[in-house]
């Protein structure tokens, strides 16, 4: 019509005229079957031969509806993909042009779901007439196979990993958790039960504990092997059921252990040490050696070939005073880690009447009145071989202490038990009772060491995640003011929680503001 | 006002028969019987009524036009048609066979006693004969983009229906053409083939059995067939005419 007039050319108007409807007489424009619509409906119902109701199955554990023949798919009630899958199940649906489909609202507890499909069809010499209709599903429940399996027995679990780490603490554990949190890496576990000296996972697959396997693999120094059980066997289709067990320990030795390498070993990184200063455990060992500061890296295929033991572990750390630092004598850094060599007076806490002058690799940090940990190879009593053998060989002795960290706690005190601004997600962990009761109060303490770890140490807190705590209350922090205080995590590391309730919350606090 | 049915469920009467005010054909097929008592019982003695083929084809009413004037017959005619025609209508009927193509000179052709539409590619020596056989003015027209204006439309001299899908526009020029009034309309439960489903004269008509009331009263009006006789048929037509549209 606009072509035809921005052209110039004369054009007839055209008025669509009226004819009677032939059944009921009423005016209507033309159509090619001359009937109204009402007529025409009456006349052919083009939804005859549709599916009107019709069954579907719904497992109510995993939310899943069946797909026939075998599919299970995961929709959300009133969702897209579950209208989708409502006009999937319908036949005959392609001899109709399907123009729209709505849900119409149901009980949820009714166990029907209603959808409103309007569709086209030609009809008496090329009418094209729509139609609407409801369809009625009716839901039935029925547990999918694995839900049913799991349903009869919750246990079926085919895969075990026993995670072990033979020492006296659950630091590493603690980090671990972390870690695979952050990875998601046991996301298909079936069950987590914490025990005595580690973890086990269970997985309901051989190839997802394979593969949690080759994550702890890649992020601690483990040494594993396998074994399995024969559960049950069909010799004539010639089918094997197995229980798969994986047996996977974890170096026993931590970050900020004292280590004296065996002498084989030692020369071996290049006459290092022996008396060595464990800096880090990631897949690979880093070790120091706090009296010239030099540094080695061991990974865990070379670690577990002499499977060294530390001599003395971070619980036994005892506190000094330090009274004099000199200045460094040499520095170097070691993996984004400054070090700096000094010779530094000090005397235990226990003791302060005997001093001892001796190296460390803190000289960078320590100041004089400073509080530092180290172990007490003076007073210790060391149960260890290759400790005994060393100081044999030495001629002067062994150093009288060796320094590891600079200790805030006076600090900390300070602070008044000031709560921190982030926390950790933990994993759904159950408790094993059966080999002894696990001291909480003893947890607790490991636990708060590692988060004060995590506080202190930058590098650790690297590979995890940390989250806003909301409950904080930020106010506390204004009274601290003075000088260094006891590090703390940056607000900028944090990560905020998702949290649903959050929101809600917000708004409640906003109320209680206008009442106010 | 009569509904018919041709064999035993064809309402589609128009095509084998042909109705006038002068003459009334029907085809001779053994399945026309039902339709040929139809028309002798309503036009007996007033009309002729004369069973033919044409070319040996039942379907008459689709190859013949005609008035009360005269007959045109398509070519495919035999010899001995044309004669039986001739012999059966009355003197004043000019009945001739025309050599054109379109053979199908029913779906072609609409016309009533003075005026005729025709297919607008009919050769102009048919429409010469047309206007002198028939005695009508000749317009060549289509209805509602149809070319074939005989099937879209029928014609008496009190009214005709067309096509529905007919414009406004249109059905007024056609009108001032024919000079009578017309209307859009369905014969047959709906079907846009009006000349198929029904056969008018002046003062009767018969239709398709499967028409409805809705239908029925639609042609009534427009032909005036109510009150009408074949008497004074010709003032009432001349009355109406410059009431409407004058």
């Amino acid at each position: 019509m606009s072509v035809m007039d921005e052209s110039g050319m004369f054009n007839v108007q055209q008025t669509i005229g009226s004819v009677l409807c032939c059944k009921c007489g009423v005016p209507m424009a033309p159509n090619a079957a001359n009937m109204c619509v009402n007529c025409l409906r009456s006349e052919v119902d083009i939804t005859e031969g549709l599916q009107k109701s019709i069954q579907i199955f719904y497992c109510p554990e995993c939310t899943c509806y069946l797909q026939p023949p075998k599919t299970w798919i995961k929709c959300q009630w009133e969702s897209k993909e579950l209208l989708t899958f409502c006009i999937k199940r319908l036949k005959n649906l392609n001899k109709v042009k399907l123009k729209n489909a709505e849900f119409v609202w149901t009980e949820p507890h009714s166990k029907r779901i209603k959808v409103k499909l309007t569709v086209q069809a030609e009809v008496l010499n090329g009418a094209v007439l729509e139609q609407s209709y409801p369809v009625e599903y009716t839901v039935r429940d029925n547990l999918c196979e694995s839900c049913s399996r799991f349903q009869a027995n919750p246990d079926q679990w085919v895969a075990l990993v026993q995670l072990r780490q033979h020492v006296s603490h659950r630091r590493t554990f603690f980090y671990l958790e972390q870690l695979i949190l952050r990875h998601d890496a046991a996301s298909r576990a079936i069950r987590i039960q914490q025990v005595d000296q580690g973890i086990d996972f269970f997985f309901g697959n051989k190839s997802h504990a394979n593969s949690f396997v080759e994550f702890l693999r890649k992020v601690v120094p483990i040494e594993y092997r396998q074994d399995q059980q024969l559960v049950s066997h069909d010799v004539k289709s010639s089918l094997y059921n197995y229980k798969y067990t994986y047996s996977v320990k974890i170096c026993p030795v931590c970050r900020e252990d004292l280590v004296c390498l065996p002498s084989k070993v030692a020369s071996g990184l290049g006459n290092l040490g022996p008396l060595v200063i464990c800096t880090k455990v990631s897949d690979n060992i880093t070790l120091l050696d706090p009296r010239t500061l030099r540094c080695a890296f061991l990974d865990a295929r070379q670690y577990w070939r002499s499977g060294f033991r530390s001599a003395l572990t971070s619980r036994q750390l005892v506190k000094y005073f330090v009274f004099d630092v000199e200045p460094p004598v040499s520095e170097a850094t070691v993996g984004g880690q400054k070090y700096a060599l000094s010779y530094v007076q000090i005397a235990r806490e226990s003791d302060i009447g005997k001093m001892f002058y001796v190296q460390t690799h803190l000289g960078h940090i320590l100041k004089p009145g400073d509080q530092a940990l180290g172990y007490d190879i003076y007073g210790a009593n060391v149960n260890d071989n290759e400790m005994e053998k060393y100081r044999l060989s030495v001629k002067n002795g062994l150093p009288e202490a060796i320094l590891i960290k600079k200790c805030y706690e006076e600090q900390r005190e300070r602070k008044q038990k000031k709560s921190r601004n982030w926390k950790l997600k933990s994993l759904p962990m159950e408790m094993d009772d059966s080999r002894g009761r696990v001291d909480p109060e003893k947890t607790d303490k490991e636990y708060e060491e590692f988060l004060r770890d995590l506080e202190e140490n930058p590098e650790l807190r690297f590979n995890i995640s940390l989250y806003k705590d909301k409950d904080y209350q930020a106010s506390e922090t204004a009274s601290m003011t003075d000088g260094e205080g006891a590090p703390s995590v940056p607000i900028e590391e944090l990560l905020a929680d998702l949290d649903l309730s959050e929101e809600e919350e917000d708004d409640d606090d906003d109320e209680e503001d206008m009442a106010e | 006002m009569m509904s018919l049915q041709y064999d035993n469920n064809n309402c589609e009467i128009g095509v084998f028969s042909k109705l006038t005010n002068a003459y009334c054909l029907v085809s001779a097929t053994s399945a026309s019987a039902n339709l040929f008592t139809g028309y002798e019982s309503k036009l007996k003695g007033v009309i002729p009524i004369v069973t033919t083929s044409i070319g040996g084809s039942g379907t008459i009413g689709s190859l013949c036009v005609g008035n009360k004037n005269g007959l045109l017959l398509s070519h495919t005619i035999t010899d001995q048609e044309l004669q039986h025609l001739r012999d059966s209508l009355p003197d004043e009927v000019v009945v001739q066979r025309i050599e054109e193509p379109i053979c199908a000179l029913g779906n072609a052709i609409a016309c009533n006693d003075y005026v005729a539409l025709v297919h607008p590619k009919l050769e102009n020596n048919t429409e010469e004969i047309i206007s002198d056989v028939l005695g009508v003015e000749v317009y060549r027209q289509t209805i509602a983009n149809n070319e074939l204006v005989g099937s879209y439309c029928s014609l008496s001299n009190n009214g005709g229906m067309v096509h529905s899908n007919t414009k406004v526009e249109e059905m007024v020029e056609l009108a001032n053409l024919l000079q009578v009034p017309l209307v859009a309309g369905t014969m047959n439960r709906g079907s846009q083939v009006i000349s198929a489903g029904l056969t008018v004269n002046d003062w009767t008509a018969f239709c398709g059995s499967d028409t409805t009331a809705v239908e029925l009263s639609v042609v009534n009006g427009i032909f005036k067939l109510v009150q009408s006789q074949p008497d004074f048929v010709v003032s009432e037509m001349r009355k109406s005419l410059i009431d409407t549209y004058v």
